[in-house]
């Protein structure tokens, strides 16, 4: 999986609260609906700048707070190919994973807002093309690799009927 | 090698002996979900081919974040709950029911030794109760509706020792508060904190809970505690079920381990937007208040709505102050209404919803105003958590809160607890 868009930066510590109100998320399944509210606390026009394939680069503990699946999904609706950040938070990470969106821990200091990216997560390579420079990326743990590569942990479940992890 | 608790419940239900960082497939004795996650872990059930739910017995759904419901959106996906649960024959507790993190424990389903999955952060609160419980999302809920089990990589442990007892007017709530602020919202990510020492034999069982509830504020896994008399007394009333308590070994490996001494520990306040920004009460002392709330699964127990009626009998709320009671279930309300409790409250101009999740989290019964101060007993201040953005959020203990709405300010409980 190979991706190019622009960097949106956020801070550390972004909980699920701000990535999806409750006020919202509690209210309808359609996550379209959900996508238009991104990051709306933070950034109120945020769902309108996001173009395709651009990418959330955030500091550390991101994710944190409720364990709201609709805040990855919130996420993917809006078109973003992947979050990048120093550290995520677990249920929010094991949420990304199991719904098929990519998380990236990297040294996210080294991009700034608008940067140019490319982010090749087989290859575990970040291009910052506008400022030349390649980011190293920590591995996924194997366990998660299956999951990502069978699609999420509803494709796993319907491929083994089950867990199949070892 | 020695184990902590935590790889010792990994380990009894994933039939091997495991250690930190090992990846298990693990049996989950018991799995919960509310009306925020479970319509979303609805539609994955159906879209990993399920048709029945592992053991009808051991799954529970809870209607308790918006309820009862305030529109037609809401009660669409409480409509999809009930009819999941009733097609499934498992058990559905509706509107009034209460918290979920207050009927699992009172269930009597749970208890030393289990292990818990919901979809739900604040599933450790059962920590308390010597189980692993720890919150996943909708998927993973799913998966364990349909297998009984659920993958886990086995957490590090972090040890907190609370030397010492607390003082008078100072809670299980002022020393989480506190701990949060000292190791910071992402100090213990993906650890399991294990609290032991005097200070937390010393504390009852529904101030326990309030400690394991917040664990996930600073990033844990499970927030855990060994069981012991107060445990298997609370655990009494509700059932005569056994269970398999667990300590942890003399040489079990531990990450982190903190030492606290708490008897000088004063009453502590978390400042907005972040649950790890704390201090002592008396720096935000003098801050008015425009809605303090007393509920939730933190502080929303009998002997949290003892502590507030204690202080609040017999006078009244200032007058430019609105108090919002939301008692964490239905047994919890009716226990507060025999003590007299309730009356206290309502007498002192309280507001009482029903028993839930309140207005935590922003869905109903009390958003604020722009520009608002709430003091409020739950466990996250973020901006825009209880439905304004431009709302600002303080936490704190029930007798904080209490002593707050009486003078409409930010208040020392301590002139107020002899």
């Amino acid at each position: 999986m190979k991706f190019h868009g622009k960097a949106h930066k956020f801070g550390d510590d972004v909980n699920t609260d701000y990535i999806i109100s409750g006020k919202y998320k509690f209210k309808t399944l359609d996550m379209n609906e959900l996508a238009r509210h991104v990051m709306e606390d933070l950034d109120p026009d945020f769902h309108r700048k996001v173009a395709p394939g651009d990418f959330i680069v955030a500091g550390s503990n991101f994710g944190c707070g409720s364990s709201r699946e609709q805040a990855p999904l919130a996420i993917k609706y809006a078109n973003v190919s992947a979050v990048l950040a120093k550290s995520f938070a677990r249920i929010f990470y094991r949420n990304c994973i199991n719904t098929g969106l990519p998380v990236v821990e990297c040294n996210t200091d080294l991009i700034e807002a608008g940067d140019d990216l490319e982010v090749d997560l087989a290859g575990g390579v970040i291009k910052n093309l506008t400022r030349g420079v390649d980011l190293p990326v920590k591995p996924l743990p194997g366990v998660m690799i299956k999951i990502l590569n069978d699609g999420g942990l509803a494709a796993h479940f319907r491929k083994h009927g089950g867990f199949n992890i070892d | 090698m020695g184990q902590t608790i935590i790889e010792k419940i990994l380990s009894s239900h994933s039939g091997q002996k495991v250690y930190a960082n090992d990846i298990v497939v693990a049996r989950v004795d018991f799995i919960m979900g509310q009306d925020g996650t479970s319509p979303l872990a609805i539609r994955a059930f159906e879209d990993m081919g399920g048709r029945e739910v592992f053991d009808r017995e051991r799954v529970a759904f809870v209607i308790d974040h918006s309820a009862p419901s305030p529109n037609e959106g809401v009660s669409a996906l409480h409509k999809l709950m009930r009819e999941f649960a009733r097609a499934k024959g498992f058990r559905l507790y509706d509107i009034g029911e209460g918290v979920c993190h207050q009927l699992i424990p009172e269930s009597g389903l749970v208890g030393p030794g289990s292990l818990v999955i919901g979809a739900d952060s604040h599933t450790c609160t059962y920590g308390a109760l010597n189980a692993f419980s720890t919150g996943v999302g909708s998927t993973d809920l799913a998966g364990g509706l349909i297998s009984g089990q659920m993958w886990f990589k086995v957490p590090e442990s972090f040890r907190f020792v609370l030397h010492g007892v607390l003082p008078p007017a100072v809670y299980a709530k002022d020393l989480i508060l506190y701990l949060i602020g000292n190791v910071t919202a992402d100090g213990a990510t993906y650890m399991s904190a294990e609290y032991t020492g005097e200070a937390v034999k010393a504390l009852s069982v529904e101030g326990r809970m309030t400690m394991a509830n917040m664990a996930i504020e600073m990033g844990a896994k499970a927030g855990l505690m060994e069981a012991d008399e107060k445990t298997f007394r609370w655990l009494a009333r509700y059932t005569d079920r056994r269970f398999n308590p667990v300590s942890p070994d003399g040489d079990a490996v531990y990450s982190r381990v903190k030492e606290y001494d708490v008897s000088r520990l004063e009453p502590q306040v978390a400042r907005p937007h972040r649950v790890d920004n704390v201090c002592p009460v008396g720096e935000v002392a003098g801050t008015p208040i425009h809605q303090a709330v007393i509920g939730t699964c933190t502080n929303g127990r009998l002997e949290d709505l003892r502590i507030a009626a204690d202080i609040l009998r017999g006078r009244k709320i200032h007058s430019e102050v609105r108090l919002i009671v939301a008692p964490a279930s239905k047994t919890v309300f009716l226990d507060a209404m025999r003590e007299g409790i309730i009356q206290a409250l309502v007498e002192a101009g309280a507001a009482v919803v029903t028993p839930g999740c309140g207005p935590c989290v922003g869905t109903h019964n009390g958003v604020p105003s722009d520009g608002e101060n709430v003091i409020s007993t739950a466990n996250r201040n973020f901006k825009g958590r209880m439905g304004n953005s431009k709302a600002f959020i303080y936490l704190a203990s029930p007798a904080t809160v209490a002593a707050s709405a009486l003078a409409g300010a930010i208040t020392d409980p301590r002139e107020f607890v002899k």
